[in-house]
């Protein structure tokens, strides 16, 4: 079943538009990798869909519902949850408080949810207490992760999630958001290292100039020597 | 009251407006074009009011000096006073700059406040500088043998006219030369401004400077206006607030809108002294303070539903195009 | 020389209540508060109303409590002029600041509005009470006890400092151990994100300028119960709270703890060699000297 579309996305941050008639569909429990070229429009794309954008023109569409221009702490409410890229953790707080904050607008007992998270990430459960600033680039990726999984979120919007760590941190990053994924969280991912992205993923958008080049599953577009040779580097 | 006394009311009042007219024009250079926050005016407004003073005064001698103290007296003509405020308040800005400029918009704001302070306080207790609180009087007037003393302010009030006129329109050019262009795009976004490779900070250091010495002049004409001046007149109330106020009524980025806003806000000054007037005996002696209220609840209501004033930023053009 | 330390301290703590609260709001909506001087002087002028007016109106006692300068009603007043204080800010945000935030003005339009907010509270204080000094109680006589190691301090002081750290106590429990607390820390941290996890900042705004508030009211009471009162007495301190939270680094409460004293102390200590008006001139010149030499504070990262 559709969990999340976005039809004919039109968007930008000042008078010139980005996105132009952007289309992408995601079922659940499946993992969608948008890649591109730089400037693509890839991360305007899932700010829109969370809502710190306005799209000038298209709307967005969450289990039958609109929730276009809804604002961010709306659109989290509904179910779903945005990592960006950078700026993605709360330095000064421990881990523990990060924690904490993601699960902020949680009313219930979250004890056992905390849990689930530092199961997935059992290194974040050793240093619970310690502060996020002094932490590492990939353990940091782990708590801004975990930080927007505290509220079961149906769908994750992941920013570039291996942006800046070293290959051996981004094989295990991938690992950790494939786990994510067989919990049954949908996932939209936008990723520089399109090969890895394409391998996970159910199905796969291409995005150039802010339009929708191509899509396919995950393995066609793999397989596709013209993507191969475009985007994939070869 | 007959004619002749109501006009030479208009005349002082149209001279004290247009002093201020000049420090909101120096104040439109820093603030309107560059977007300096300047919140120490009055610090300026005294120097240069004290300079141009002390330049045009003889230092006491004999019997005269137990009563005033000052640290020079050079007794020149009313020209030299103008152009030392002008420079000793350039040179105090150029000061002021270096370590702030650098930092954010708040940073200056809190050092010129600062500055402002400090040296009302030097004043206020160094006699051997001016006098200390007594403050300098006596202070001659441009071309004061001319006429009778009863019709002298409207010399005074040509001679502002014209300065005013000359400043006006030397900051035009200025405006609309590449510098000014260069002053607007800092104004807009310091970081683009920045990568097209000019040198923000001299800019802006030019700025200051600049609107610091046209300043200086506004202070200088303070002084040989009233003739005396001592610390207590340099207040932030006085020497700061009310031209801020002046400057955002009338409209920031717009010399019109500077001289505008000086002599509309001077008015609504005087006519609410005028209204205070016929307050109850006990609320007289609060005045001063139900005034100030009012006019800082002005600049509240223009900061919220109009903060381009009255005029607005004026549409510039290059000088080449027009 | 001790002495002058001792009472340094003791006004470097009364800059630190204000030095908090200012740190807070420029940490977390980024906005420097040039009213925040005139909310001391508005939390004194409300105890003073309290105190002299109102209180004995209901009928508390006011017998002074065995060497210190006050009773009951200050005990009583001194929380509710807090609260007031408090709401005044509230109020400020919601009827002014607020709707420059939402038009998206500069940090300067903001910081001018408060400027005219800081002249509004305190005309409003010299329309009501003019500008003569005043006390919380006229003519009282408080010397000075005299303590070991040669140490002078008045009861009223060693009150003022305990008052002080109980109050930074408190906060320090309130921001590391409270739901609410630690979201004001991580908006501090990352406004962005605290939206974007659902945290609803207006709230967070609100609880700030409560709190900035309160604290700065507490800093003008312990003041005019120390020295006096005046109209322009929140606004002296205005460089001096400035020079302190730039010292310890903006956002920093710790920071602007070590910075008020710090400010306190040298302020003090420069009374032996420079006329006391020029006290305001010091604060000034460390402050010049921190942006020279580390504008980002004790605490800043580089």
């Amino acid at each position: 079943m559709i969990i999340l579309k976005t039809e004919d996305i039109t968007v930008g941050y000042t008078e010139v538009d980005i996105l132009h008639d952007v289309h992408i569909k995601v079922r659940s429990g499946e993992i969608v990798s948008v890649i591109g070229p730089n400037g693509a429009g890839k991360s305007t794309l899932l700010k829109t869909i969370f809502g710190i954008l306005k799209p000038r023109h298209g709307n967005v569409t969450f289990k039958d519902e609109d929730i276009t221009g809804l604002k961010p702490d709306r659109v989290v409410r509904k179910g779903i949850s945005y990592v960006p890229q950078v700026d993605n953790v709360f330095p000064s707080l421990t881990i523990q408080e990060n924690m904490e904050m993601g699960a902020f607008i949680r009313r219930d007992d979250y004890s056992q949810r905390l849990d689930e998270v530092y199961d997935l990430f059992p290194v974040l459960r050793e240093r619970k207490k310690q502060k996020v600033g002094q932490l590492s680039g990939g353990q940091r990726q782990m708590v801004a992760m975990g930080r927007a999984l505290m509220l079961d979120p149906q769908v994750l919007l992941l920013d570039e999630p291996s942006a800046g760590l070293a290959p051996v941190l981004v094989s295990m990053i991938f690992e950790k958001i494939k786990e994510i994924n067989a919990t049954g969280v949908a996932m939209i991912i936008v990723e520089q290292n399109a090969r890895e992205a394409l391998k996970m993923a159910h199905h796969g958008y291409v995005l150039a100039m802010g339009r929708n080049v191509l899509n396919d599953k995950g393995e066609a577009l793999l397989a596709n020597e013209e993507v191969g040779r475009l985007y994939l580097g070869g | 009251m007959e004619i002749g006394g109501i006009i030479a009311y208009l005349v002082s009042l149209a001279i004290m407006a247009g002093i201020y007219a000049v420090f909101c024009l120096g104040l439109n250079i820093q603030w309107g074009y560059t977007g300096l926050f300047n919140i120490g005016i009055a610090g300026f407004f005294c120097i240069g009011a004290y300079v141009s003073a002390l330049i045009t005064t003889p230092k006491p001698t004999g019997m005269y000096a137990h009563y005033v103290q000052q640290i020079f007296g050079l007794n020149l003509p009313f020209i030299f006073g103008l152009l030392g405020a002008a420079i000793a308040c350039g040179i105090i800005a150029f000061l002021i700059g270096i370590p702030t400029l650098k930092l954010g918009e708040d940073y200056l704001a809190i050092a010129t406040l600062g500055i402002a302070e400090t040296f009302r306080l030097i004043f206020n207790n160094e006699h051997w500088l001016a006098n200390g609180p007594r403050g300098l009087m006596g202070l001659p007037q441009p071309f004061q043998g001319l006429v009778d003393p009863k019709h002298y302010n409207y010399i005074y009030l040509i001679i502002i006219v014209i300065i005013m006129v000359v400043i006006y329109l030397s900051i035009e050019r200025a405006i609309r030369s590449p510098w000014g262009r260069v002053l607007r795009a800092v104004r807009e976004d310091e970081v683009s401004a920045g990568m097209s490779g000019k040198d923000i900070f001299r800019f802006k250091m030019q700025s200051l400077v600049f609107g610091a010495m046209v300043m200086g002049i506004g202070g200088a004409l303070y002084a040989h206006y009233t003739k005396a001046i001592s610390p207590d007149v340099f207040t932030p109330l006085y020497g700061t607030f009310i031209i801020w106020v002046m400057l955002m009524a009338g409209g920031s980025g717009n010399n019109k809108g500077a001289i505008l806003g000086a002599y509309a806000v001077w008015g609504i000054w005087i006519g609410a002294k005028f209204m205070t007037d016929f307050l109850p005996y006990t609320l007289k002696a609060r005045a001063p303070y139900i005034r100030f209220l009012l006019v800082m609840i002005l600049l509240e209501i223009i900061l919220i539903y109009r903060p381009q004033g009255l005029l607005g930023e004026e549409k510039k053009v290059s000088k080449l195009i027009e | 020389m001790a002495e002058l330390i001792i009472y340094g301290i003791v006004l470097g703590s009364i800059i630190s209540l204000g030095a908090i609260g200012l740190s807070l709001v420029y940490g977390i909506i980024r906005f420097a508060n040039f009213a925040h001087g005139d909310f001391l002087t508005a939390g004194a002028y409300i105890a003073l109303f309290l105190v002299t007016g109102v209180f004995s109106w209901i009928g508390i006692p006011d017998n002074t409590f065995g060497a210190l300068s006050f009773g009951w009603q200050m005990v009583i007043a001194f929380p509710v002029s807090m609260a007031v204080v408090g709401c005044v800010a509230i109020a400020l945000d919601r009827i002014l600041y607020r709707k420059l935030r939402q038009k998206r003005s500069g940090a300067v339009m903001l910081a001018m509005s408060s400027l005219g907010a800081a002249f509004i509270i305190r005309m409003i204080i010299l329309i009501i009470w003019g500008a003569d000094s005043l006390f919380y109680r006229p003519g009282l006589m408080r010397p000075a006890l005299e303590l070991p190691l040669g140490i002078k301090i008045r009861p009223d002081q060693i009150l003022i400092l305990l008052i002080v750290f109980f109050l930074v106590g408190l906060l320090h429990l309130f921001l590391q151990n409270t739901k609410m607390g630690k979201a004001m820390r991580a908006t501090a941290d990352n406004m962005e994100l605290a939206l974007i996890s659902g945290i609803n900042t207006e709230r967070i705004i609100i609880w700030t300028w409560g709190i900035g508030g309160a604290l700065a009211a507490a800093g003008g009471i312990l003041y005019g119960i120390d020295v006096q009162l005046h109209p322009y007495m929140g606004w002296n301190f205005l460089i001096p709270l400035f020079a302190a939270t730039i010292l310890g680094t903006i956002g920093n409460i710790y920071g602007a703890l070590i910075g008020g004293l710090t400010i306190g102390i040298a302020q003090q200590v420069s009374t032996a060699f420079l006329l006391p008006t020029y006290k305001l001139a010091v604060a000034f010149i460390i402050m010049i000297l921190i942006l020279l030499i580390r504008p980002k504070g004790i605490f800043g990262k580089d």
